[in-house]
């Protein structure tokens, strides 16, 4: 256990980063896939080209490639913000691409007369999305949204070999100095992403309890 | 009948298409494998020289042994795209133990081993030597073997050949910094000298985001860098003096501790006879460093 206690101070300041990341790409998901969703929605035949092509790309290409692409292929186009911004980019527009569809299935699962009942009112589009269906969507996409966050946060670990030293970077760190004890640290960094997860999970439950659409 | 002829004619286009690839792919390898610019001795009738029971002489007799090296280190131990053998100081020295073991190069079994991997691969058995720049540490010699030192190295930097604001590791504090992920000398220069970790899988890697200005400086044992820096001189430079002391050894399993002896006598051999200088020269040497001078081993416990 000497490898855990001995570096708690290194392995919390990797989950940090592994935080960060989760954070950063998690808004940066959450802002577009809802935008993305809304162009998915619209009745403008354009807009929901570009929403079919954008979740056709990123929904399809590994994960892994769009890291490669944003370290080595953006930097020769000069868009470079460093490590954590490039594979921040990356993580956030492939975690779009669920968050578009986890939407469109919320906006799909609320029955139909709400949207007419916004338009029989003389609603324009934007507000019956803002005010009529993104609200009730957003209460019923909890549980695939959760899904969609645990699934970001063990994608993180991807960054380790990419210039960013979050916790898995960590764990291969203590792999190399502590060959004895390769089954406590792996053990260690399982319990830090558990415990990540299970936050998620439980927020998702609360959330759900307290905005439940009852009907 | 119609549809057997079609079935013969296209098992006779894809033999023709297969035979074409054969072809092609031997001459893609033909002119690329420099494994026969360093002869080594292979020891003729070495099994009857090893006493029965020994892990030396169940090797000899098998006629084959597993080595496992880097493919990613210039000069080091480095498999280029395409080619059969990795070459390197590491493989040079893999062929004089597996020489004196009567095996010949063409029979190694050459097996890539991260810096991750060693030590399981050792224990599991899917490699019988490891010379992957591993370095001798106490924590290590608990899970394996590790005879030698072979070659002793420090941790070195390279940064960019136009950039003089780093002249020794003192100069870090806050550079970005890489090296491999989980590598002790990434973590040197973060607990140390404050650099700013940056991790990536192999060194090659770390180079190249040298090269595009993404890092101020990749650090690892000088004799790694000395490969990279030969390949590229007008671009990036080795700095400083060496600030640790890494002593590469041989790892083999804990479960045959009489490789020790037999890794060191090989060793000491190949000091004494002139193997291991020629090793270096065709190797690190190239770089236009002279040899230095033969560690003295460890004593085997």
């Amino acid at each position: 256990m000497d490898a855990l206690t001995d570096n708690f101070d290194l392995i919390l300041k990797g989950f940090l980063e592994t935080l960060k990341l989760l954070l950063s790409s998690g808004v940066l998901a959450l802002v577009l896939g809802t935008l993305i969703g809304v162009f998915r929605l619209s009745p403008v035949p354009i807009l929901r080209g570009t929403a079919i092509a954008y979740v056709t790309i990123f929904r399809n290409t590994p994960l892994l490639v769009l890291i490669l692409l944003a370290i080595y292929g953006l930097p020769q186009l000069g868009i470079d913000f460093g490590f954590f911004w490039n594979i921040t980019l990356a993580m956030g527009v492939y975690t779009a691409s669920f968050v578009t569809e986890a939407i469109r299935s919320g906006v799909n699962g609320i029955p139909l007369g709400q949207a007419e009942a916004a338009r029989s009112i003389g609603m324009p589009f934007g507000m019956t999305m803002t005010q009529v269906l993104l609200p009730q969507a957003f209460r019923l996409v909890v549980p695939p949204l959760a899904s969609v966050f645990i699934a970001l946060t063990k994608n993180t670990s991807l960054a380790a070999g990419f210039g960013v030293a979050e916790a898995t970077f960590r764990l291969k760190g203590l792999l190399n100095d502590y060959a004895t004890e390769r089954i406590a640290i792996f053990v260690g960094i399982a319990v830090g992403y558990i415990i990540i997860v299970e936050l998620i999970s439980l927020g998702a439950h609360l959330f759900e309890r307290k905005y439940a659409v009852t009907r | 009948m119609k549809f057997r002829t079609t079935r013969t004619r296209r098992a006779r286009w894809a033999a023709i298409a297969a035979t074409a690839a054969l072809t092609l792919s031997a001459c893609g390898s033909a002119g690329e494998d420099s494994s026969d610019d360093n002869d080594v001795d292979v020891s003729s009738d070495a099994a009857s020289s090893f006493e029965d029971g020994t892990r030396m002489k169940e090797l000899a007799e098998a006629g084959t042994v597993k080595i496992g090296v880097k493919f990613d280190q210039p000069g080091v131990g480095f498999k280029a795209a395409g080619a059969k053998t990795p070459t390197g100081f590491d493989p040079e020295m893999g062929k004089v133990i597996a020489g004196k073991l009567g095996i010949s190069p063409d029979k190694i079994k050459w097996v890539e081993t991260i810096s991750d991997n060693r030590e399981p691969f050792l224990q599991a058995g899917t490699v019988d030597f490891v010379l992957a720049s591993y370095s001798i540490t106490d924590e290590r010699r608990k899970v394996v073997g590790q005879a030698g030192p072979y070659y002793v190295t420090g941790q070195s930097l390279l940064v960019a050949a136009d950039d003089d604001s780093i002249k020794g590791p003192e100069d870090l504090k806050g550079k970005k910094v890489c090296s491999v992920t989980g590598s002790t000398s990434i973590k040197t220069v973060e607990e140390k000298f404050g650099a700013q970790p940056a991790g990536f899988d192999t060194y090659s890697e770390c180079v190249e985001q040298l090269k595009n200005g993404s890092v101020d400086a990749v650090t690892t044992d000088g004799a790694i860098l000395l490969g990279y820096a030969a390949e590229a001189p007008d671009q990036i430079k080795v700095v400083g003096e060496p600030f640790s002391e890494e002593r590469y050894g041989i790892g083999y399993s804990k479960d045959s501790p009489e490789l020790c002896e037999f890794i060191n006598d090989t060793l000491t051999e190949s000091f004494d006879g002139g193997a291991w200088k020629k090793a270096f020269d065709a190797t690190l040497g190239k770089s236009g460093n002279d040899a230095p001078e033969t560690p003295a081993l460890d004593p085997c416990s």
